[in-house]
């Protein structure tokens, strides 16, 4: 079965004043109708920018698609214009943003906000897009929708604005839901609860969701399939368990060793391990691995050679010279 | 909000008594009076002036003379202009419609220039449009509207004889030809003093634009596939305004003073050429009550401005 949203190669570009930066240089990634594909990475590893991309959210210029292809149901999405993007925008592809305090405009009521996708999607009329939006605030969980629905977005706390902002994502019941860090603005409490209506709503609608995260637990528990950004580029990809389960490539397994760990008695407890270093500024790039100056196994074809994805077992793939009998190192 | 607007009124007025005595006590200490040109006519008996000083209660000290004025204030008497021989309420009622018609032309056409000129350039930033309207803009701010005055009055009034320079109340015309003769004389002023608010009011929406057009919703309104005029028109003007309404409303009175320039520059019979007038005749009462008036102007769109940026933000609740 073809997925239903393929990026092959994309390429990511900003003019900056000191160069070209490489936000996004070549990644592959799939999503299959209906399901979860976690991205992880930490910030500015490229992830937002791949997800804001595939409907040209990002700013154009000093952003540019260099090179690639997004093909969603079968149809490449870089070379349409903004106009035809337009018909896809929400209809199809859903966005949900990390910020609900600023997401929302301040001087339009949640209805208003809501309602106006209905409208330009699909022939209703404005009494119908209002039932319709009280319909999906319910569907939200948002208490007394009816009276909610004329209130601005100020008059709603963080978790609320989420909630609206699912419920306008969903409105027109794409088929792919793409979330950048939904919970990150959120208090520990309300960020459970998010997740867990995002996971509802994805099974009530069987819609497929992109969930951008820098959080390993969010990936734990909501993910069928991980995809570990680095630098702009794609280190590995796998189903949730052998991620987590046997990660392979330095770089997760740093990740995985940060996450803080609760269910090991005091004796076994240690120091979090932090990988040491930062992303390196993607304005020309070192060549080789962009992770080999931060990495333990680092050996000298790190640094001449890039590493390419190849598959280490079924739906597994990752991007490392370890192990590589090509390259001539021992795993 | 009707409460709010009688609080904010109720407010006003120890402002404006404050003002009135500034005013007054200015006024006081500037030399002369409407009487002093008696003074020096040789025709008026020195008794006959002490005599009328003593009427008009000229010589009485300040604070009697301000709680004279108050009082006739509060009765609805502004005072004599002894120069236009006639009422000072009179006086500015005749003058104001002129004053009126120009300056509300002008922020009329400055508003149809700034409002587009600005939203677009904001659209496509340091574009060839943007580029251009940027330094139209610096210069049209840059130039004083007495240099840009005179300079059109040479080029389309002596040079071209498109347009006359000086402006008339009483056009002997009737009918459209009245019409277009009022329109005619007021190109020229209404030009100068609206390009050069243009000029500003350009940078001011442009700037508000690019501060909007840059936040988050911005882009939950892109990614909603409503189309750029809809993301532009409801999404960023409607935000960007709010700044925009406020500074205008709050140029009002600037914009009054700006006036009386261009209209000492087109010999407009507006309220602003009656208070240069009645500065240079010593005619104080007549200044008294124009000054006065700019002064309600300014806490009157104060409060309008206040209530305006109620309306527009849901954010602001005016208790």
């Amino acid at each position: 079965m073809a997925p239903l949203l393929e990026i092959k190669g994309l390429k990511t570009h900003f003019s900056t004043d000191d160069g070209i930066l490489q936000a996004v240089d070549g990644v592959d990634i799939s999503i299959n109708k209906g399901e979860t594909l976690c991205v992880v990475g930490e910030s500015g590893c490229g992830k937002t920018v791949t997800a804001m991309s595939i409907l040209k959210l990002i700013a154009m210029p000093p952003g540019r698609i260099a090179a690639g292809q997004i093909i969603f149901e079968g149809r490449d999405l870089v070379p349409l214009t903004s106009n035809q993007l337009d018909e896809i925008r929400a209809k199809e592809i859903g966005f949900i943003f990390q910020e609900p305090m600023t997401s929302l405009n301040p001087v339009l009521t949640i209805g208003e906000q809501i309602a106006e996708s209905l409208r330009r999607h699909e022939a209703v009329t404005r009494k119908q897009a209002l039932e319709r939006t009280i319909e999906m605030l319910k569907l939200v969980q948002i208490p007394n929708a009816e009276g909610r629905v004329h209130n601005y977005p100020h008059q709603f706390s963080g978790g609320m604005r989420q909630r609206v902002m699912i419920a306008m994502a969903l409105a027109c019941r794409p088929k792919l839901i793409i979330a950048d860090e939904p919970t990150t603005a959120l208090d520990v409490t309300i960020q459970a609860q998010i997740l867990d209506l995002l996971q509802d709503m994805k099974e009530r609608f069987g819609m497929a969701v992109m969930l951008i995260t820098h959080a390993m637990g969010v990936v734990a528990e909501t993910a069928q399939r991980v995809v570990v950004m680095y630098a702009g580029k794609v280190v590995e990809e796998a189903p949730v368990d052998d991620l987590f389960g046997d990660p392979r490539h330095p770089y997760t397994q740093g990740l995985i060793r940060s996450i803080p760990r609760i269910d090991l008695d005091s004796e076994h407890k240690t120091r979090l391990e932090a990988i040491g270093g930062s992303v390196p500024i993607l304005i020309n790039p070192p060549v080789g691995c962009r992770f080999a100056p931060r990495c333990k196994f680092a050996m000298n074809v790190c640094t001449e050679k890039e590493p390419l994805l190849r598959e280490i077992a079924p739906g597994h793939r990752m991007a490392c010279h370890l192990g590589d009998t090509s390259v001539g190192a021992a795993s | 909000m009707s409460q709010y607007v009688l609080r904010r009124l109720l407010i006003a007025i120890p402002s404006l008594l404050g003002i009135s005595v500034v005013l007054f006590v200015v006024l006081a200490l500037a030399p002369g009076d409407p009487f002093s040109e008696l003074a020096t006519n040789p025709n008026v008996p020195p008794e006959v002036q002490a005599a009328l000083r003593a009427k008009f209660g000229l010589d009485d000290p300040i604070h009697l003379r301000y709680l004279h004025w108050l009082n006739a204030m509060l009765h609805g008497d502004w005072g004599f202009s002894f120069v236009s021989r006639m009422n000072v309420d009179a006086l500015i009622l005749q003058r104001l419609p002129a004053t009126l018609y120009v300056i509300g032309s002008a922020q009329i056409l400055a508003l149809l220039i700034a409002i587009p000129v600005g939203v677009y350039a904001a659209t496509k930033p340091y574009s060839l449009f943007d580029q251009i309207a940027n330094t139209l803009a610096f210069v049209g701010f840059s130039l004083p509207t007495f240099f840009t005055g005179i300079l059109f009055i040479l080029i389309f009034s002596v040079t071209l004889d498109w347009l006359p320079f000086v402006y008339t109340t009483d056009i002997k015309a009737t009918g459209i030809h009245w019409v277009l003769e009022m329109i005619r004389q007021a190109i020229m002023p209404v030009a100068v003093l609206g390009l050069f608010q243009a000029a500003s009011m350009t940078r001011f929406v442009r700037s508000a634009m690019l501060d909007v057009i840059r936040l988050d919703y911005v882009t939950t309104a892109r990614a909603k596939g409503l189309g750029q005029a809809t993301v532009i028109v409801k999404h960023v003007m409607r935000n960007a305004m709010i700044p925009v309404v406020t500074l205008i409303a709050l140029q009002m009175p600037a914009v009054f003073g700006g006036a009386i320039v261009t209209e000492q520059i087109f010999r407009i019979p507006g309220i602003g050429s009656l208070l240069i007038s009645s500065i240079l005749s010593n005619d104080t009462p007549v200044v008294m009550a124009v000054t006065f008036v700019f002064a309600c102007l300014v806490v009157l769109f104060n409060l309008i401005a206040d209530v305006l940026y109620g309306w527009l933000d849901p954010r602001i609740s005016l208790r």
